[in-house]
């Protein structure tokens, strides 16, 4: 996947500016960086969530032109997302959460989309929550329900804008064990995060976002050793001792 | 159309005379309707075997009769079989009064049900008995949260006193109904009539806001 | 009915309940079409004052402000007595019908709105970040939200139609209450007559209402609330 280009204004604010990233097969990047630095929208406009102004988005060598709304629809089946506050269907079961795109846009049958839907919420260690609602679950549950329902369209790419950050620090470390043997299993992922122990672990590469743009980016071991004079790394002795 | 326009000049003071009548008709039955709802809401709530189910019966009986045949029932038989003899225009605001008892039963009720539980425990905790608890602490609370409701109640009010001209009130929809029978100015008549009414109603509920606005708690409610 | 004197239970069982259950059944036909065009109506102006942009979404909100801000009984007055001024000539049964569509469906908008505003933007977010596409997405994930959250109102908008089918009365077209008033009127039992009528409202109402609780059950997801 390449992005090329991507830049974003906002009310007259220049939320990106020309950004440029390419994600290889089975890489894990890690987008750390302050507030309003733009990360989020930068995921959202990979998913074309947000459109961009200028630039483009490249998945396996094919440009997606994103006024084609057919395209846009395939092109987002592929591309998994999973947002900060879960956006669990609030109508539906754990099970039907995971199940009703299966179902409504590839056009499964029930038993079938039912059946890959338990199984991918057994990978999230779920299968015993499947018949409760979202109001029924904690906040790390409804958020590895939300990570097995992008898991369920097959995803060739999954973007994670904050998983963990509105979740209580207890429940943080379930959510980041699903995501962690995501990783260890081969997918591709970009991740938006505050977790700088989980970023040092699990990236291959982390990207250091600031006003729009991207500042720094290398490996971790590059960016976060102790003592390498680096913008990450005073941002993350901040965020680490600033608690 | 010179003679519409005559017509309505004639008529509008009239008519306007209507809706002095009107306003008071819907304030008595607004301020009846309270008197009632608030004691049935307390006793739907915090009452026990008998007299919560007469609260509910009652609530269940005005809810479920159209005002038309409330009306009706009250102003020609039971005020009379009971040897009352009311004006129509008593007789509209006890029977609005009534049925909005009922409303504003639910109204306040919806309230108290809204408070947090620990409200009621907390001034039991603090020695009160029940009867002060409810007066002193939930109502506070539980009436300034009902004036939304009451908003929607004074424009259901207002309404439905339109229909107090089948006992011969002289409200506006009486008054317009005199002048259009004797001059056949139906459509513009009415059209008066309804912008009297939509006026009315937007005054009442800007009203209501200020008055929402003077008895707001800083921070209250503001997540509710 | 021993305990009655014979006249007492000619006047019940062969005046008014004949002439009242006559009643009963103009009542009904005029509930049943009023509420489903009501309904209707009600979807698409709602929809319209969410999703109409500036200039539909104005109108529509005008169309609900005006008919939810005059009374009803004005409304069928003006349809019955005012539109033969225009030359438009309703029947009774017609200019009813179409009044309690018409105010009906304004106040059905209003409910229609709030369920459709009540549906978080995430849910509509997330659905398009799974591949669904806008039209997918507001059949299989907004409607479905969107109808339990305005069920209540737009239930509690059916036991109030129920009720001002009454003023039917007022343009001559003949319910239950008109027959009630007619029967009244000529025995002068006024307390017995719109007493029993009352109650033929009361069961309809009670009826109604527990129907609504029972769909309103039906449907019911832990922890999404109404309105």
């Amino acid at each position: 996947m390449r992005v090329v280009g991507i830049s974003k204004r906002l009310g007259g604010r220049r939320i990106l500016d020309a950004i440029h990233l390419e994600l290889f097969k089975g890489q894990t990047k890690v987008l750390i960086g302050p507030s309003g630095g733009g990360k989020s929208t930068l995921l959202q406009c990979m998913n074309y969530l947000i459109f961009p102004e200028t630039g483009f988005i490249e998945l396996e060598g094919q440009t997606i032109d994103p006024r084609n709304t057919k395209a846009l629809c395939a092109f987002r089946q592929q591309v998994g997302m999973i947002f900060q506050d879960f956006n669990l269907f609030d109508h539906l079961t754990a099970v039907d959460n995971v199940a009703i795109a299966l179902r409504k846009v590839r056009g499964w049958s029930r038993r079938q989309a039912l059946e890959r839907a338990m199984a991918e919420l057994e990978r999230v260690g779920l299968a015993d929550k499947a018949t409760l609602y979202p109001a029924e679950l904690s906040g790390g549950q409804k958020q590895r329900v939300s990570i097995a329902r992008a898991l369920a369209m097959d995803p060739k790419v999954m973007l994670l804008d904050e998983p963990t950050s509105a979740l209580d620090p207890e429940l943080v470390s379930e959510v980041l064990a699903v995501i962690r043997a995501l990783a260890q299993g081969g997918m591709t992922m970009v991740m938006a995060t505050h977790q700088m122990g989980f970023a040092r672990a699990v990236a291959d590469e982390v990207l250091f976002m600031e006003n729009g743009r991207i500042i720094e980016q290398g490996p971790p071991a590059a960016l976060l050793t102790p003592g390498a004079a680096t913008r990450t790394l005073d941002f993350c002795s901040q965020l680490e001792g600033g608690i | 159309m010179q003679e519409i326009l005559t017509v309505l000049w004639e008529a509008a003071p009239f008519i306007l005379e209507g809706a002095g009548i009107t306003v008071v008709a819907v304030v008595g039955a607004m301020f009846l309707g309270l008197g009632i709802g608030v004691p049935l809401a307390v006793a739907q709530t915090y009452g026990t075997g008998s007299v919560r189910r007469m609260a509910d019966l009652y609530v269940w009986f005005f809810r479920g009769i159209p005002i038309l045949v409330l009306l009706f029932l009250f102003y020609f038989g039971l005020f009379a079989w009971i040897g009352l003899n009311l004006s129509a225009m008593t007789a509209t605001v006890l029977v609005l009064g009534m049925t909005s008892g009922a409303y504003q039963s639910q109204i306040v009720r919806g309230a108290i049900l809204a408070l947090p539980q620990g409200q009621f425990k907390a001034a039991l905790a603090l020695g009160m008995s029940r009867a002060q608890a409810v007066w002193s602490i939930i109502l506070p609370q539980a009436l300034r949260l009902s004036i939304p409701g009451w908003s929607n109640e004074y424009s259901i009010l207002l309404k439905d006193s339109a229909l107090a001209f089948v006992l011969g009130t002289s409200e506006i929809m009486a008054r317009t109904h005199f002048v259009a029978t004797r001059t056949y100015q139906h459509l513009p008549l009415y059209l008066l009539a309804a912008a009297m009414y939509f006026g009315l109603t937007w005054a009442g509920v800007g009203v209501l806001r200020l008055v929402e606005r003077r008895v707001r708690i800083k921070g209250y409610g503001e997540t509710a | 009915m021993s305990w009655m004197p014979a006249e007492e239970v000619e006047f019940f069982l062969h005046r008014l309940i004949p002439a009242l259950n006559d009643g009963l059944l103009v009542t009904l036909a005029l509930i049943v079409p009023s509420s489903l065009f009501g309904l209707a109506g009600g979807i698409v102006v709602g929809s319209l004052r969410v999703y109409g942009g500036a200039l539909w979404g104005r109108l529509a909100g005008a169309y609900a402000a005006i008919f939810r801000g005059t009374p009803l009984v004005i409304q069928l007055v003006i349809l019955y007595f005012g539109l033969p001024g225009l030359g438009i000539t309703l029947s009774p049964y017609a200019a009813a019908v179409i009044g309690f569509t018409l105010c009906s469906a304004a106040y059905h908008s209003e409910y229609v709105r709030g369920g459709l505003r009540a549906v978080r933007r995430g849910q509509l977010l997330a659905a398009q970040a799974l591949g669904f596409s806008p039209w997918k997405a507001v059949v299989w994930i907004v409607i479905p939200q969107a109808v339990r959250k305005a069920l209540p109102g737009c239930g509690n908008e059916l036991i109030y139609l129920i009720k001002y089918s009454s003023l039917a009365y007022v343009v001559t077209c003949f319910e239950l209450t008109g027959q009630a008033k007619i029967i009244a009127s000529e025995s002068f039992r006024f307390s017995e007559v719109f007493f029993v009528a009352g109650l033929y409202y009361l069961i309809m109402v009670t009826v109604a209402s527990k129907f609504l609780q029972w769909i309103e059950s039906r449907l019911k997801i832990p922890g999404f609330g109404t309105l």
